[in-house]
């Protein structure tokens, strides 16, 4: 770094002048928005060194197991960052999405300390916690001599960091006090509506506000725009179906999966009259206007097909929407975002996806492994992620405050921050937290296969569902 | 031993000479009766390789056993097998799993045996054909399944394509429960035909010419030759051929998960594919692992059914019986 360009970021972090005025004296200096982002992070990372000894596990190796994910690419950007501040190596296995979780659950279920660290969903962490395979993070995060004081653990977003956080018991609520700290939040995603601008305009159609409005647009669109249909949503036999706009719409209209007892039994609730009539109306919302293949959709063709102008609207995580908004997709810079409560009441409350890290239990040293967790959740390297890579959603709200982060965002993907901004404060995990997560969710999903495809009525299907449930529960001891 | 050889006036020599070949023989004796065990060894040891996870999964599978609640783990001794039989889920997978192995099994046996006819000759036309259509069984099953995914894609695949063509313009292939076992049998048919093809080819081009010198010298019909003559001289072929794809169609995965992962909604939920949901996705091993043992055991009985009728025929063939 040259001298003028040191002075000036070293003025900045100490305050002396604000992030414009950085930028517009970097750019003075011929140095690029981006080189700027490089240049703050190291500058970031040296100040951060200079507060807590980073180096005190120097010379110990540790393993991490990652899925093939943007974050990962922003992680392995930043990597040496983190080595030569601790002098610590890291190797690491990356793996697709489609066999990562298989992956980790073989490595933990064998009890293997291959690797110390991993990617991990929220969800995943209601069977590993209580298998006891990960570890409660609250015994690191709350150790001042092991944290970096300046890691601002309340800087996460209040309802992603909560919904990482269980005790355990089925039907617990999420973010409880004596709740255990099972991941720590990495990147998430809300469920929102994205949108080929073009197609709705051509339509005469305005941004849907509830969800009956959202129907109507995606039938009127799909007519309106040949060879093309209305909505996607996700719809392959798999948990992944339930967990985005389906569950984010059904729980803003204030139904919920499971009745919890006063004594903490779990029952069925998919099966009431509210929720029959939710579903009655997703169903024929895909019938009319969803994918002809839907039964296969996953979050892949869900936002290939967006960014291919395939399809006009999706309900989905917003990511899908950023992402398919860049690059090479033929819809890219058509795209934009619209905040969705189905309700069409208050704010959105979407449910969301959380990938976090966790540490494995069988860790050969949790110690050094939680210098790498908090350097990889800390802000540096989520401001780094966010400023020069596709770090988005970050978990941290300082980010999201960001000055040069919202002004990239707004200026590529005009109108994801004020989405974002909107729905962060309703965003949460919606589902009742219980170690069959995925047996009930997945069935769920089959049953709503069946309902598409008119093998059953949605009433008779409900209801066989909620019995279906509730004989799993009883036998697994939860009802 | 050595009173006994002075008794019949033996020379100390002789009697020295003796002890050893006496020795020898007692040796050889011992390494024969020892031999037979050593060289089962290494099978013995391929057995206890197989029947240790065989054992440990007939264990879980009489155990209450999911890894998400490791506090609620104990025998449950039959549970996850009588609880099958009151689950319309295990019947829907146990009918589909034999429908489907049944279907693609008869399928590739007729078009298997219908092209090695038309092969049979041997011409450098006809082995340069065998040699091509040998071509889908080197793809691997999992990869021929995602080609297929993309080619009956609605918006870009070509076999959509055609099937709009044909009037067919609402064909949904995997996505639709009526037309779904269609299509994973015709992927499975388009991978494993070939298999059938080269075992009855082979079988085809290795049977004797004179009974069909006879019988075309007496003029009899050639559709009467093939019911009279081929087929039954071909039969064991027929059944070891079959028997092979028996034992791999009931044990499906890798198509169905890639095309459908079992649905949509519980079309296409074959025991494999169940098994390992419940296992890696529930990590309900308790009954992931009985549902495999059923599975032993229907392939099991199927194997030492076809294994009988094979051997009568081959006994047949022979004139033996």
């Amino acid at each position: 770094m040259h001298e003028k360009e040191r002075d000036l970021v070293s003025a900045f972090m100490r305050g002396e002048m604000d992030r414009r005025e950085l930028i517009r004296g970097l750019g003075a200096l011929g140095v690029t928005a981006g080189t700027a982002g490089t240049l703050l992070n190291m500058a970031a990372t040296k100040a951060m060194a200079a507060d807590f000894d980073w180096m005190k596990h120097s010379g110990k190796s540790i393993k991490i197991l990652l899925n093939k994910h943007p974050y990962t690419d922003a992680l392995l950007a930043n990597l040496d960052n983190f080595k030569s501040m601790t002098g610590m190596e890291v190797a690491y296995d990356i793996f697709p999405e489609d066999v990562y979780f298989d992956k980790v659950t073989a490595a933990l279920s064998s009890r293997s300390s291959e690797y110390d660290a991993f990617m991990v969903g929220a969800y995943m962490t209601w069977t590993y916690g209580p298998a006891g395979w990960i570890v409660d993070h609250n015994e690191w995060i709350m150790d001042s001599d092991k944290t970096n004081p300046a890691y601002n653990w309340t800087d996460m977003i209040e309802g992603v960091r909560k919904s990482c956080a269980w005790n355990g018991r089925p039907g617990g609520a999420l973010g409880s006090d004596d709740a255990m700290q099972w991941c720590v939040p990495w990147g998430y995603e809300q469920n929102n509506l994205s949108y080929n601008a073009a197609m709705l305009e051509n339509s005469g159609i305005g941004i849907p506000n509830n969800l009956d409005e959202l129907m109507e647009a995606a039938a009127k669109v799909q007519a309106d725009n040949e060879g093309i249909y209305g909505i996607g949503v996700r719809g392959s036999r798999s948990w992944a179906t339930i967990h985005p706009g389906f569950l984010s719409a059904y729980s803003n209209l204030g139904e919920v999966d499971l009745n919890v007892s006063a004594d903490g039994k779990l029952s069925a609730a998919m099966n009431t009259d509210a929720s029959k009539e939710f579903h009655a109306k997703w169903v024929k919302m895909i019938q009319d206007s969803g994918a002809a293949d839907w039964s296969s959709h996953t979050w892949y063709q869900v936002g290939t097909d967006l960014g291919a102008g395939k399809s006009a609207i999706i309900y989905d995580a917003d990511i899908l929407g950023y992402f398919m908004n860049g690059g090479e997709n033929a819809m890219a810079g058509q795209l934009a975002y619209a905040p969705f409560a189905a309700s069409g009441n208050g704010a959105p409350t979407p449910n969301i996806w959380i990938w976090s890290l966790s540490m494995s239990k069988f860790s050969r040293d949790l110690d050094a492994t939680w210098y790498f967790m908090q350097w990889a959740t800390g802000t540096e390297h989520a401001l780094f992620g966010a400023r020069n890579m596709d770090f988005v959603n970050p978990v941290r709200q300082s980010v999201w405050d960001d000055p040069m982060f919202r002004d990239r965002i707004a200026q590529s993907y005009p109108g994801y921050v004020e989405m974002h901004d909107v729905s962060a404060p309703g965003a949460a995990i919606k589902f009742t937290a219980q170690p069959l997560f995925f047996d009930l969710t997945t069935e769920w999903a089959a049953s709503l296969q069946k309902m598409v495809a008119n093998e059953v009525p949605v009433d008779e299907g409900l209801d066989q569902l909620a019995e279906s449930v509730n004989r799993q529960l009883n036998e697994a001891g939860l009802g | 031993m050595t009173g006994r050889s002075h008794r019949f006036g033996l020379s100390p020599r002789f009697e020295k000479i003796s002890e050893v070949q006496h020795k020898g023989i007692r040796a050889g004796r011992i390494s024969r009766e020892v031999l037979p065990y050593l060289l089962s060894l290494p099978a013995l040891l391929v057995c206890i390789g197989i029947l240790i996870p065989f054992g440990t999964a007939i264990w879980y599978s009489l155990q209450r056993y999911r890894l998400s609640q490791p506090w609620n783990r104990g025998m449950n001794w039959g549970e996850n097998y009588l609880n099958f039989l009151s689950e319309p889920d295990f019947w829907n997978t146990l009918q589909v799993s034999l429908v489907y192995a049944g279907l693609t099994v008869v399928l590739e046996l007729l078009l298997g045996l219908g092209i090695a006819l038309l092969l049979r000759r041997r011409t450098r036309l006809n082995n340069f054909i065998s040699v091509i259509l040998l071509m889908p069984l080197m793809t691997a099953p999992v990869l021929a399944a995602l080609m297929f995914k993309l080619m009956t894609n609605p918006n870009f695949g070509i076999l959509s394509y055609f099937m709009q063509l044909a009037g067919f313009e609402d064909f949904r292939w995997g996505s639709d429960p009526s037309t779904a076992l269609f299509t994973v049998i015709l992927v499975d048919i388009w991978v494993y035909t070939p298999f059938m093809m080269i075992l009855l080819l082979a079988g085809l081009r290795s049977l004797p010419p004179q009974p069909f010198e006879a019988a075309a010298l007496d003029g009899v019909p050639r559709w009467q030759q093939f019911w009279r003559i081929t087929l039954p001289m071909l039969m064991p072929y027929v059944l070891t051929a079959s028997l092979f794809r028996l034992l791999d169609s009931i044990q499906q995965f890798d198509i169905i998960y890639a095309l459908t992962q079992g649905g949509p909604g519980d079309t296409l939920m074959v025991f494999q594919v169940e098994a390992y949901l419940n296992f890696f996705q529930s990590t309900n091993i308790g009954r992931s692992a009985a549902l495999l043992i059923i599975l032993w055991a229907i392939t099991f009985v199927l194997s030492n059914m076809f294994v009988k009728n094979w051997l009568r025929l081959r006994e047949r063939a022979r004139g033996e019986i």
